[in-house]
């Protein structure tokens, strides 16, 4: 099936939604994504940042689709032409939906452990203004404890429902969910239960903001002052490939390891994310990629461009080539 | 944020209360999920909700969630999730009668706002209260569907329509008066679901 | 007085039960279809009818059914829509209490044309008391042989059972009714796929309000062709428009579609007219989420032709001078009526009823509430106005579902004809709701 997005034809197949086609095509194309977790079943749909505009549904009818649609739940058709960073209005209406994830969360970045490294952060800086036009007081809950290792930020959920989809298809038990409705929505575990079993920590590595956090790890380091270097140990559970994060020699911090679109590659066990914090647990492989513009990689790496190089091949490797690259 | 839940996370658990329908009532639950094919159980909540909130004090406690996720074959995660989204489920305890004012354009139009004032000066408490004696509780609701006889109350399964002063003097005086209603049940589920 | 096909035998004694109901020609369209018809025949009526959904889409119901996918051995839905919730709208309550036994032929002869063995009436849980009126109706029905087993003799066998929804006006959106169905908080789905192919359970289902089902009865009994002879262009048959607001005769009436809308306001036979002699303000035409329209565009569109209650007049002119016949829950409104008060009951209820799902419709409508506020509390300012504007384009059609766009159509319509209104409260700094002494009186006596 051939799309174009952006002006760029790139050939999928079938089955293949707007989004990942987009991405198969490269970062510049790529639409925004805060709720749409590729290996989350029936993720996506609900932030409404990945919104783009089909100008021509497909070859056989083609008639443009009157609203934008969610890219990350629409499968492409053949012929099928969209518009994200081209089209003025599309950008708009996406500021749009920044806006509103943005007036109900608190302005706290300066003490909260996921600057950084937060994605509603990035999409601010990227598609927001500067400004807000919410005058009224913001929703606010206490931060609570839903595990002996897990703090949750009430205030700063956007209702992603990774979280939830993660409890649901990675563990064994689900005992957290949204509960309310509308804007008293809210993430809660049942009445006084915890989160606990082997794979919870994952919910922490999926959340895109600060609202669930590990509290382990809460205010020991600011995450640019630590350096991500992935690292892998034998491990019953899980894959044992995780990402160490390292202040001199000091392990402060264990996560999956995330792809260039920050989505976690392998899901890990709480044991390797809380139980070996010693460099001598790990077999380091070398420097983690991180993308040259985050804070994160400031005065670690110098050779980002060549990691770079080395995705786009794996990606072309895979049969992804983009057909026809317009500027 | 007045309507946060998690509030209820400091439930106290030695306090818990044993919970269980009886015997007729568990018929009803069983004919109810019986309408259902196999496996799709869950589809029942709704209904058995109702039904649980009715048999056990008018409000769904957390001993009560349990007890209908226990029944239906689920987490009480899902029971939770599905009680606070419904607005027809209380998370916590209420008045006997609970006067449901509509609000809404229509009855908005026909003095809704001025019923609300009278009963919360009649009954000396606000919106979103409960009497001393554990009577009457006042709520403000959305539309109810009786914009052609507004202004409205609902109470238990009853509508109370085309309200004015003096009607709303009588319906309360019954209340008061009529000792066979004894709670929340007199919406009678018994004989509906 | 126009033709009446659902409602002309409400005022009959004890026609909610089956004797009355069958000796005033009660369940024939289910003997004829039933005994003379296939289920494609059926459906081929309902086509020819021209029947649009009387929910509010209005999209025809004909083509709606040709669209359930068939698979071999998977069993096919019909799921009534009854959780009538769009302020305004009351028509559905009253034909499910007085005459329950309508509802329940429409579903047993629909379900005959789609293959459904078997059929749900979603109710909203309020309705508690019209859900005991329908049970004890489906019990008279299954005693008699209607529903159950072979019915009539033939191999057509049918279940219809009811359930309460528990107070979510979100459930009324198709596919969040089914997943409230299936126990679920009522938050819709992401389409496609759309429920006739994927729908409750994942099985192929049909979702038809109680008026369209209600509809089929006399469709079957008259033939699609005399059917579509009714109404007016492509607004065929009969509507149950749920009158309410500032009228002398607020209730239900069923019209012929294209009726003058000023007849219908004006006619003693309908409203009969602004309440105390005052004059007509606005009208809010199809339930709270279609546009306002000021006097003289409700009673004469643009052009200046008479507008009449069918879908293609009352949505003449677009939204820049028309409005929508929707669910047909027309709010009438006279010259003292605050539009921006009465836009804020609109704002506070969507507020409420958002899923909270998708992000433009869970922030948005709140912050529109919170704005609104400040009008009533005099403290807005004239740019509040523009805000106002720009927050409801925003979620309009960016949301996963419909009540996106009516939560944000009102707003854009109460604005674009009665902005000076907004301006005023604004500029004055304060907000009189100058209508109050009028309700009062009303209440008091």
């Amino acid at each position: 099936m051939k799309v174009t997005i952006d002006g760029i034809q790139i050939e999928v197949p079938k089955g293949t939604t707007i989004l990942q086609a987009a991405r198969m095509i490269g970062p510049e194309v790529a639409p925004p994504a805060m709720c749409y977790y590729s290996s989350l079943k029936t993720s996506g749909g609900y932030c409404r940042t990945c919104i783009v505009k089909v100008t021509q549904g497909s070859s056989a009818n083609p008639s443009p689709i009157p609203k934008p649609v969610a890219s990350c739940r629409t499968e492409v058709m053949d012929g099928m032409v969209v518009e994200n960073n081209i089209n003025a209005e599309l950008l708009e209406a996406r500021k749009g939906v920044v806006e509103f994830l943005l007036i109900n969360h608190p302005l706290d970045c300066p003490v909260c452990d996921q600057a950084g490294e937060c994605k509603l952060q990035d999409l601010g800086y990227g598609h927001g203004s500067a400004a807000t036009r919410f005058e009224f007081k913001r929703r606010e809950y206490e931060a609570i404890d839903i595990g002996d290792k897990i703090k949750l930020h009430m205030n700063r959920c956007i209702l992603c429902y990774r979280c939830v989809k993660v409890a649901e298809q990675i563990t064994d038990n689900r005992v957290h969910g949204v509960i309310s409705r509308g804007d008293s929505s809210e993430i809660s575990t049942y009445i006084e239960n915890i989160i606990d079993n082997d794979f919870s920590g994952n919910v922490i590595d999926v959340c895109p903001v600060g609202a669930l956090t590990d509290k382990t790890f809460r205010f020991k380091q600011r995450v640019w002052f630590t350096k991500p270097v992935d690292a892998h140990r034998n491990c019953d559970k899980c894959s044992g490939k995780t990402r160490v994060w390292l202040k001199g020699e000091e392990v402060v911090r264990v996560t999956a390891r995330k792809d260039q679109w920050d989505e976690v590659e392998e899901f890990i066990c709480n044991s390797c994310r809380y139980d070996y914090k010693k460099t001598s647990d790990w077999v380091i492989e070398g420097p983690s990629p991180i993308h040259r513009n985050s804070v994160i990689s400031q005065n670690h790496y110098q050779h980002l461009n060549e990691l770079k190089l080395q995705a786009l091949k794996q990606q072309n490797a895979l049969g992804f080539m983009p057909l026809d690259k317009k500027p | 944020m007045s309507n946060q839940i998690h509030g209820a996370q400091h439930f106290d658990k030695s306090k818990r209360l044993e919970i269980k329908f009886s015997e007729d009532v568990m018929q009803i639950a069983q004919s109810i999920i019986s309408r259902y094919p196999q496996g799709k159980q869950k589809s029942a909540l709704l209904p058995i909700l109702h039904l649980a909130q009715a048999e056990f004090g008018g409000w769904l406690s957390p001993e009560t969630m349990d007890y209908v996720a226990s029944i239906l074959k689920i987490k009480s995660i899902e029971v939770f999730e599905v009680a606070s989204f419904y607005s027809m489920f209380n998370l916590k305890p209420m008045g006997k009668c609970i006067l449901e004012i509509c609000q809404t354009s229509s009855c908005w139009l026909n003095g809704a706002e001025d019923i609300v004032k009278y009963i919360e000066k009649k009954l000396n408490i606000k919106v979103g209260e409960t009497t001393e004696d554990g009577m009457f509780s006042i709520k403000v609701v959305e539309c109810l569907g009786s914009c052609g006889t507004s202004p409205m109350l609902q109470c238990g399964a009853s509508y109370h329509e085309n309200l004015t002063f003096a009607k709303v003097d009588t319906l309360i005086e019954n209340y008061k008066s009529e000792s066979k209603r004894k709670s929340y049940t007199d919406l009678d589920y018994k004989n509906t679901l | 007085m126009g033709k009446k096909l659902l409602i002309h035998n409400d005022k009959v004694p004890g026609i909610n039960t089956l004797e009355v109901y069958r000796i005033h020609g009660g369940y024939s369209s289910v003997e004829k279809a039933l005994k003379t018809m296939t289920p494609d025949q059926v459906t081929d009526e309902v086509k020819k009818s021209g029947l649009r959904g009387r929910g509010g889409a209005g999209f025809p119901t004909g083509l709606k059914w040709s669209f359930l996918a068939k698979p071999e051995g998977v069993e096919r839905y019909l799921v009534c829509n009854a959780d009538e919730s769009e302020p305004g709208t009351f028509k559905d309550r009253y034909l499910m209490e007085k005459i329950p036994h309508a509802l329940i032929e429409g579903m047993i002869t629909s379900s005959f044309a789609l293959g459904a063995k078997t059929s749900y009436i979603y109710i909203r849980g309020e309705y508690f008391y019209v859900a005991r009126i329908l049970e004890i109706a489906l019990a008279e029905a299954y005693a008699a042989g209607w529903l159950g087993k072979n019915i009539l003799g033939t191999n057509f066998s049918h279940d219809c059972f009811i359930q309460v929804g528990a107070g979510a006006y979100i459930c009324g959106e198709e596919t969040a009714l089914l997943e409230s169905l299936e126990g679920k908080r009522g938050n819709p789905r992401i389409k496609p796929p759309f429920p006739a192919v994927a729908g409750l359970w994942g099985c192929p289902t049909v979702v038809n309000n109680v008026e369209t089902i209600a509809a089929v009865c006399p469709i079957i009994n008259m033939g699609g062709e005399e059917y579509a002879k009714i109404g007016i262009g492509k607004s065929t048959g009969t509507k149950l428009i749920s009158a309410s607001g500032h009228i002398n005769k607020p209730g239900v009436y069923e019209i012929e579609l294209g009726l003058p809308v000023e007849e219908f306001i004006y006619s003693e036979h309908y409203c009969s007219g602004i309440r105390n002699g005052k004059k007509l303000k606005a009208v809010v035409a199809g339930g709270s989420s279609v546009p306002i329209l000021p006097t003289e565009l409700i009673l004469k569109t643009a052009k200046g032709e008479p507008r009449l209650m069918s879908y293609e007049s009352l949505s003449d002119g677009g939204f820049q001078t028309g409005t929508m016949l929707g669910s047909g829950g027309f709010i009438v409104m006279d010259e003292d009526t605050s539009i921006v008060k009465n836009l804020f009951t609109f704002t506070r209820f969507y507020h409420h009823e958002s899923c909270g799902q998708c992000s433009p419709c869970r922030e948005g409508t709140g912050w529109m509430e919170k704005i609104l506020q400040k009008f009533l509390n005099g403290t807005a300012i004239e740019s509040d106005v523009e805000l106002l504007w720009d927050i409801q384009s925003k979620i309009e059609g960016k949301t996963i579902c419909p009540l996106g766009e009516a939560a944000a159509w009102p707003v854009a319509a109460a604005i674009r004809h009665f902005k000076q209104e907004f301006l005023d409260i604004a500029k004055n700094k304060k907000f009189i709701d100058i209508s109050h002494y009028n309700r009062l009186n009303k209440i008091v006596a």
